[in-house]
């Protein structure tokens, strides 16, 4: 047992983490500057500064209604900033459509809730966004549809539809879904939230091999386990602004705000 | 301490039997349905009264039908001499006189084929709409099939349905030109071009064709057009052009542009706070005021028209229902994957919502299709503006119950046939397995 054990939340999965491609790189993927949002006159995102290197795995913590989904969904322009700057892939976040739309093809997003199509098979769901964004040709969009399916450990369900498999099942389609698109960057707004404990290990297991391959990535999540497994960095946020930020080692041994303190000693019951 | 009193080992398993006879199939069903207590028993018993008796009372009438005979009195003397003098009977000799009229109006006898090829083609254009399973490439035919009704209804020369088309031709191919630069001037543009094209280009080119070959059907005016083909041409053209306006419309509710927002918000408030009574007296009487002087066209087009705004308005209140049924995770899934506006529209959030809407959707055609009767208030002669001419001539003069079963089971078939399908699109379309 190590000293520092109680104080470290659980590990997420038993499997080893392969660190060797996790690096990351000078190259900037998303530079947040000064960014403010409110709704109506609620101040939801106070000055935020975050700048993600490539290859960074960043998991954002804080009680909820701390604006930690807010601010990832500004990432992909799902949310409206209304000050500040945010740069997704050197292309800077405005009202013009097309870089909106740009930006979304590059940044993934999986949802708490999965938000597959359920009028399409699962399949149709990996293959629909490469063909009719990208331009894909349908041959060339199945086959990558069925590696990331294959990827994720479901390429038998790849002819059902959403409401024919688990939560769990659900969640790494949408993670598959995500893939198929290529992206650069990935945004997880609360991925393991709305699924029973033995299916949240699915999906994390999932979520480590895409890290494990180099992938950015911006998790917003309640597992500590992951964060302290995976994530080069984690920031917990509290009443709209970062309140602290650090190495996960750090983060839960030496937490320096009492915010933080007090979030820590719930979330990992002490 | 050894629990004898619990203990438990079976030695021989048991076989499956049949339940009792009183458990299964008929006996039963009438068991828990019909004599379940006293109560019940007594209800079956005077319901099983009641129908017996309605059905003893009816069915003289319709065993004394007569088929055959010239007029109503015709009708009575040849019952009265067969089944007695004071026998009443069913007299289905006004159909069989009629039936003509009934079906095609004044629409001339030796021309009959047209409506009836073109009501063949329409169900092979509709086919490929209804049913999902069949080639994609049939769908071609459904798009001309407009065209090719038009001609084989009213007939005149070939050439003015062709030219009309190439206006669509034209406008498309614009469209395509100018869609990568921005949709909405594209969509302008084609409008625009198509419609200088049928106002100044249609009628040389049709008359330059028409000169160089000339291939025409006699005409048939709109006057001469009644009874269920009319009423057909109607609810078919409404459905099919309210659906499309229906979904535009409920969009157009709930855009963030505030001219689009408020237009469709009041064409949707007033056409809904309006009788379409009042839509087609406007459509027969005032229409022509509005319009530029000269231009007169068909009266049954600009019935159509009201139909289908009329249904339209409707329409997209339905659609709205199933919008506002989809939960925001679709549309911002939709946003995430980087699908625009009209992709994620079109892919995403409408089928689902029509599929939740498909019981109003198919309550609104068929009210759209019972409505098309109204336009005998207007002086066009559908089935039930025949019923009152037939009943006004002398012959037929007293008759009433037989010329209003007929229309009505014609009604009923074609309402029936929709409701049916909307069912059988339910059960395919069900895939959240709930």
């Amino acid at each position: 047992m190590t000293p520092m054990s109680d104080a470290m939340p659980e590990i997420a999965t038993d499997r080893q983490v392969d660190r060797s491609k996790m690096t990351v790189s000078a190259e900037v993927a998303v530079q947040i500057e000064k960014m403010n949002k409110w709704y109506g006159q609620f101040h939801v995102l106070r000055d935020i500064d975050l700048t993600v290197h490539r290859g960074e795995r960043i998991v954002i913590a804080g009680p909820s209604g701390s604006g930690k989904s807010t601010l990832i969904r500004c990432i992909n322009r799902l949310e409206e900033h209304q000050a500040g700057k945010i740069v997704v892939d050197g292309i800077e976040l405005t009202n013009d459509l097309k870089n909106i739309d740009k930006v979304r093809s590059e940044v993934g997003m999986v949802f708490q809730h999965f938000n597959l199509f359920p009028h399409l098979t699962i399949l149709e769901n990996c293959t629909l966004a490469p063909i009719w964004v990208r331009k894909t040709p349908r041959k060339e969009a199945i086959e990558t549809a069925m590696h990331f399916l294959e990827k994720v450990k479901i390429p038998e369900q790849a002819n059902k539809y959403p409401g024919q498999l688990s939560g769990g099942q659900q969640q790494r389609v949408a993670i598959a879904r995500s893939l198929c698109m290529r992206p650069r960057i990935m945004l997880f707004d609360e991925p393991t939230s709305a699924l029973d404990p033995e299916m949240i290990k699915e999906v994390l297991d999932t979520m480590i091999s895409l890290a494990e391959e180099g992938m950015t990535m911006l998790c917003v999540t309640h597992e500590m386990g992951f964060a302290r497994q995976v994530a080069n960095r984690v920031i917990f946020m509290d009443q709209g602004q970062i309140v602290e930020q650090n190495e996960p080692e750090e983060f839960f041994l030496n937490p320096k705000s009492d915010r933080t303190k007090l979030f820590l000693s719930q979330i990992l019951g002490h | 301490m050894a629990d004898t009193e619990h203990e438990f080992v079976r030695s021989q398993m048991l076989p499956a039997l049949a339940p009792p006879s009183s458990q299964v199939g008929a006996v039963r069903w009438m068991r828990e349905n019909l004599f379940s207590g006293w109560a019940n028993t007594a209800l079956t018993l005077i319901s099983a009264y009641v129908v017996i008796h309605f059905l003893w009372g009816m069915a003289p009438w319709w065993l004394h039908a007569v088929w055959n005979a010239s007029s109503l009195p015709d009708c009575r003397k040849i019952i009265q001499t067969d089944f007695g003098p004071h026998a009443e009977g069913a007299c289905f000799a006004v159909v069989h006189e009629r039936w003509k009229q009934l079906l095609y109006g004044f629409y001339p006898d030796t021309e009959y084929w047209r409506p009836n090829l073109a009501l063949i083609l329409m169900l092979a254009a509709i086919a490929p709409i209804l049913f999902s399973h069949l080639p994609r490439k049939l769908l071609a035919f459904s798009a001309l099939y407009p065209f090719i009704g038009y001609w084989l209804i009213w007939g005149g020369t070939i050439w003015f349905p062709v030219s009309a088309l190439l206006g669509f031709v034209i406008g498309g191919v614009v469209f395509k030109l100018l869609a990568e630069k921005s949709a909405v001037v594209a969509a302008g543009a084609g409008i625009v071009i198509a419609a200088l094209w049928w106002m100044f280009g249609e009628s040389w080119l049709e008359a330059a064709l028409h000169a160089a070959l000339p291939i025409s059907l006699p005409s048939v005016e709109s006057r001469d057009i009644g009874g269920f083909l009319l009423s057909i041409i109607i609810g078919v053209s409404g459905i099919t052009l309210s659906l499309p306006l229906g979904v535009l419309l409920a969009l157009g509710r709930q855009s963030n542009m505030f001219f689009i927002r408020s237009v469709s918000i009041g064409f949707i408030e007033f056409i809904r706070g309006v009788p379409l009574i009042t839509l087609l007296f406007t459509a027969s009487l005032l229409l022509n005021y509005f319009l530029p002087p000269g231009t007169n066209f068909d009266l049954i087009l600009r019935v159509v028209i009201m139909v289908t705004l009329f249904a339209a308005a409707y329409m997209a209140e339905v659609i709205r229902g199933g919008l506002a049924a989809l939960p925001r995770g679709q549309y911002e899934a939709a946003d995430a994957l980087g699908l625009d506006y009209w992709k994620a529209q079109r892919l995403i959030i409408m089928p689902q919502a029509l599929k939740i809407s498909i019981p109003g959707i198919v309550n609104t055609f068929i009210g759209l299709f019972k409505d098309t009767t109204l336009v005998v208030f207007i002086g066009l002669l559908d089935p039930i503006g025949f019923i009152n001419a037939i009943r006004a001539t002398s012959e037929w003069n007293g008759i009433y119950w037989e010329l209003y079963i007929f229309v009505g089971a014609l009604f009923f078939v074609f309402c029936y046939g929709m409701s049916q399908y909307s069912m059988y699109l339910e059960r395919k379309l069900r895939t959240d397995h709930r």
